[in-house]
């Protein structure tokens, strides 16, 4: 008998129009020492199983059949049963720390209210308790640390706390759903490190579920792979990952850029298992016919010198306490500190940095979304902000244009795809004529990889990755020079960010366009740049070509990211 | 044809949320039928009481039908001139509603042109405009419609009064509502300006007019649909309420705030009908237009969403 045993569990959610099957016919089991993972789309159904062991599903959903078991005791529809063991035997740990703790209370109190609800003890030992799990989970002072609010603790710090109140009552089995998914790359490895020594140390079992394979690979011993409510595969870690049989894992496992060599493009897999090789020379045919020739001469495209920008909140401080001095100099944020870096035509530059390191205002400040403080940012030689520090979009003629991280926002939702294509090109060629628009409207949906159909439709009947192609669209529609993608594919599942990847390379090949490359993702960074500038706090650590990089980087802190970064290929 | 059409409509959210609330079908009838009637107030109501030629003095003071000394050609009796309430009441409600339309499409013009700019454009310009909406919403609707009202007359020559006073009526509802259209519009601008829709359309390069009128605009509209519903029946209320006090439209064309009035002068000699009839009717129109905002308000707030 397994210590958590998962069978035959259907749940659904009736809607208006139809019933949606979030989960059909899961089974699996899990021992205690064990961590578990299951990966798979959005949409598969992965964080249902895990709300349904512990009862937590939103109405109207609900389980329709089969059964959830603890030690052998049955949880499904157990009402009672259930409020005991949540908190108790089953801890668990949410994606965003930022609002799973309550703000309005100090840490102490969140975690002695469930030490006392659960657990038979008074208020002195329930402190020392409290104050024992922190240290535990790694925070430091934690005697002191325990009367401060969330606000007070940053994220990674945050997210320790959660598991510290999901440890608290002393749980046989914890479920952290997407636990490290908005962390940094070296807070995510800590966070990991230490599910992994709280596994063994406490004898738990541990659901881990997640997107990304690096983080599978790295901490599960068992995983669940999952595609629309179905378990399509499921095996030890290490025999999956190397040697997947169905089409859904190879297809997930394929599609992960690989972190220790860089490839040409990545493969593809449809849903009938076989290979797609893409082939899109005949689809830019017509674009380069109305664009004209490009070549790439190697010059120097963009140019930046002495970038800073300063978030001043100073004005507003002083109103305020009619502060002193000290005060509001804590108020000013440098975002960015003296960047300089060159962009040459045809090339991909990769900017890499944690959050907060001001990848996305440099960006903001080349497209003129942010004033810079100071330095100079020169366009073809011509500076693009002129002594007033007054953007100069004549300059550019649109010949540099953005394809945006969230796919749910980037694009107006009450126009149709095809007016938010031409509304661009209506704009630098005003007096086109109507067949002409639409025919370059055509080119430029062929392009993406879309249908012509979809052109009459909105943007809210598109998946996320669907809508970064009509975002590539709309960006190549004033037939830019230099195109600046800031976290293209972060909101997307791995095998769509493989496409969307690709299809980035292949416009780029066709149309020998610039990049400007912004992530987080170091894997994603290797495979789409030629060179890297790794940023930290606002500032430059270096500059490198990127195989120089991976290998041998001088700087301690870009050393310790690719040390870091969670790799698929550690368990192959 | 039509039948297709109606099941689109239900099949969207908010039309399915409309056809399963009986609240929001029993108050939009009632509305759409009072604005109907008072469109064609020429063909429903049986005479035209402007007309001082239909209007007999013999006639005055005739109760409703049902009671006694009531007579079948006048089904809700007479007032003290002679003229059938029912058609006055029509032909008034006429009054109060294009008065109520167009100071509330005023209002919105005004105060949405304000708050989209104000959000978008922000610094000094947006302080201004935000600090004059605040310093208005503490002087009450009615007074500064009073004001405005009290004002335009003194500036008016004797002979035009007659003539301005629908407009005067206007200009004084609207400007006493649009710091409501400016403060939800700047807030929903606030928002909307830092999607990432509206950095692509400045990375294109469109103007600021193209991006705030053609972009945000449309995005904004669903809060600002419900105020202007809600603003509506405020907007027939302050009508009623002016034309009750005497400074609205002159007793030859009565609204009905104005049959309220003439008929409180009369509700102690026996006479209760020439007040009661508008009054019920003015809370019925109101209340039907509250009804239906309600229902939007939540039928267009997606946290109050259910499946």
């Amino acid at each position: 008998m397994s210590f958590l045993e998962v069978k035959n569990l259907d749940i659904s959610y009736p809607t208006r129009k139809e019933t949606i099957v979030a989960s059909k016919n899961v089974e699996f089991t899990l021992e205690r020492g064990e961590i578990l993972g299951i990966v798979g789309e959005s949409g598969s159904g992965k964080s249902t199983i895990a709300n349904a062991i512990i009862n937590l599903i939103d109405p109207p959903g609900e389980i329709t059949n089969g059964s959830i078991k603890i030690d052998n005791n049955e949880l499904r529809d157990n009402e009672e049963l259930i409020q005991k063991i949540r908190g108790k035997k089953i801890g668990f740990v949410f994606q965003d720390p930022q609002t799973s703790l309550n703000p309005l209370f100090k840490i102490k109190e969140q975690l002695i209210e469930t030490i006392q609800t659960h657990l038979n003890l008074g208020y002195q030992d329930a402190l020392k308790k409290s104050i024992q799990l922190l240290k535990e989970v790694g925070i430091d002072n934690a005697e002191k640390r325990i009367e401060d609010y969330p606000h007070q603790f940053s994220g990674g710090m945050r997210q320790r706390v959660v598991i510290a109140l999901a440890i608290s009552c002393e749980p046989d089995l914890i479920i952290a759903d997407e636990p490290t998914t908005a962390l940094d790359v070296s807070i995510q490895y800590q966070i990991l490190e230490l599910l992994k020594d709280l596994t063994k140390k406490r004898n738990l079992g541990v659901i881990i579920i997640t997107h990304d394979m690096g983080v599978i690979a790295e901490t599960t011993n068992k995983v669940i792979v999952m595609r629309d409510g179905f378990i399509v595969e499921q095996g030890e870690t290490k025999e999956l990952l190397t040697n997947p049989k169905s089409n859904e894992a190879r297809s997930l496992v394929i599609s992960v850029p690989p972190t220790n060599k860089k490839i040409d493009r990545f493969k593809l897999i449809s849903p009938d298992g076989k290979e797609i090789t893409s082939d899109s020379k005949n689809l830019t045919k017509n674009i380069i016919k109305t664009w004209g020739i490009r070549e790439n001469k190697n010059q120097k495209l963009l140019k930046l010198t002495d970038v800073t920008k300063i978030f001043d909140d100073r004005s507003l401080a002083i109103n305020i306490s009619f502060g002193s001095k000290n005060e509001s100099t804590d108020k000013v944020v440098k975002a960015v500190d003296n960047v300089s870096f060159e962009l040459f035509e045809g090339e991909t530059l990769g900017l890499v940095g944690e959050s907060g390191s001001g990848k996305s205002t440099i960006a903001k400040i080349i497209t003129g979304l942010v004033r810079p403080t100071n330095g100079e940012i020169f366009y073809n030689n011509i500076s693009l902000y002129n002594s007033n520090r007054k953007y100069q979009i004549d300059k550019s003629r649109g010949q540099i244009q953005m394809i945006f991280q969230d796919p749910y926002s980037s694009l107006n939702p009450r126009f149709k795809v095809r007016d938010i294509i031409s509304e661009p090109i209506k704009f630098f060629q005003k007096n086109i004529s109507h067949n002409e628009l639409t025919k370059n409207v055509y080119d430029l949906i062929d392009i993406v990889g879309m249908t012509r159909q979809s052109l009459d439709r909105y943007p809210h009947e598109f998946s996320g990755g669907q809508r970064q192609r009509i975002s590539i669209a709309r960006a190549l529609a004033t037939r830019p020079l230099l195109l600046i993608c800031d976290e293209p594919t972060s909101a997307l599942d791995v095998s769509i960010q493989a496409q969307i990847l690709n299809l980035l390379k292949d416009i780029q090949d066709e149309l020998h366009l610039t990049m400007l490359f912004i992530s987080h993702d170091l894997p994603v960074i290797r495979q789409m740049c030629n060179r890297i500038v790794v940023l930290k706090n606002g500032s430059v650590c270096e500059t490198k070509e990127t195989e120089e990089l991976f290998n041998n980087s001088e700087h301690p802190y870009t050393q310790e990211l690719i040390r870091l970064m969670p790799k698929i290929e550690s368990i192959i | 044809m039509l039948f297709k059409k109606i099941n689109k409509i239900y099949d969207t959210d908010i039309g399915y949320s409309f056809f399963n609330s009986k609240i929001a079908i029993i108050s939009s009838t009632i509305f759409l039928i009072i604005c109907l009637c008072s469109v064609f107030a020429g063909i429903v109501a049986p005479y035209n009481p402007f007309d001082p030629a239909t209007v007999s003095l013999m006639d005055a003071f005739t109760p409703p039908m049902w009671s006694e000394g009531g007579s079948s050609s006048f089904i809700l009796g007479t007032d003290q001139q002679g003229r059938d309430m029912f058609s006055t009441m029509i032909y008034g409600s006429r009054i109060s509603l294009i008065v109520g339309f167009s100071s509330i499409i005023f209002a919105m013009v005004l105060g949405v042109f304000l708050g989209v700019t104000a959000g978008y454009i922000g610094g000094m310009y947006e302080i201004v405009v935000m600090r004059l909406t605040d310093v208005q919403l503490t002087i009450p609707s009615i007074l500064m419609a009073l004001l405005v009202y009290g004002i335009a007359r003194s500036i008016i020559s004797q002979s035009m009064h007659d003539e301005m006073v629908m407009y005067v009526l206007i200009f004084a509802i609207g400007i006493s509502e649009w710091p409501q259209f400016a403060r939800v519009s700047r807030a929903s601008t606030l928002v909307e300006k830092n999607k990432e829709y509206v950095s692509a359309s400045r990375i294109i390069g469109l103007s600021n007019i193209l991006i705030m009128f053609k972009h945000i605009l449309p995005n904004i509209l669903r809060p600002i649909l419900v105020i202007a519903t809600i603003g509506l029946a405020l907007a027939i209320i302050t009508e009623s309420t002016l034309s009750f006090l005497g400074v609205g439209v002159p007793p030859t064309t009565p609204s009905l705030g104005t049959l309220i009035r003439f008929g409180n002068n009369f509700l102690f000699s026996g006479e209760w009908w020439i007040t009661f009839f508008p009054a019920i009717f003015l809370i019925v129109l109101a209340l039907s237009i509250n009804l239906l905002g309600d229902w939007m308000r939540d039928a267009l707030n997606p946290k109050l969403k259910k499946r």
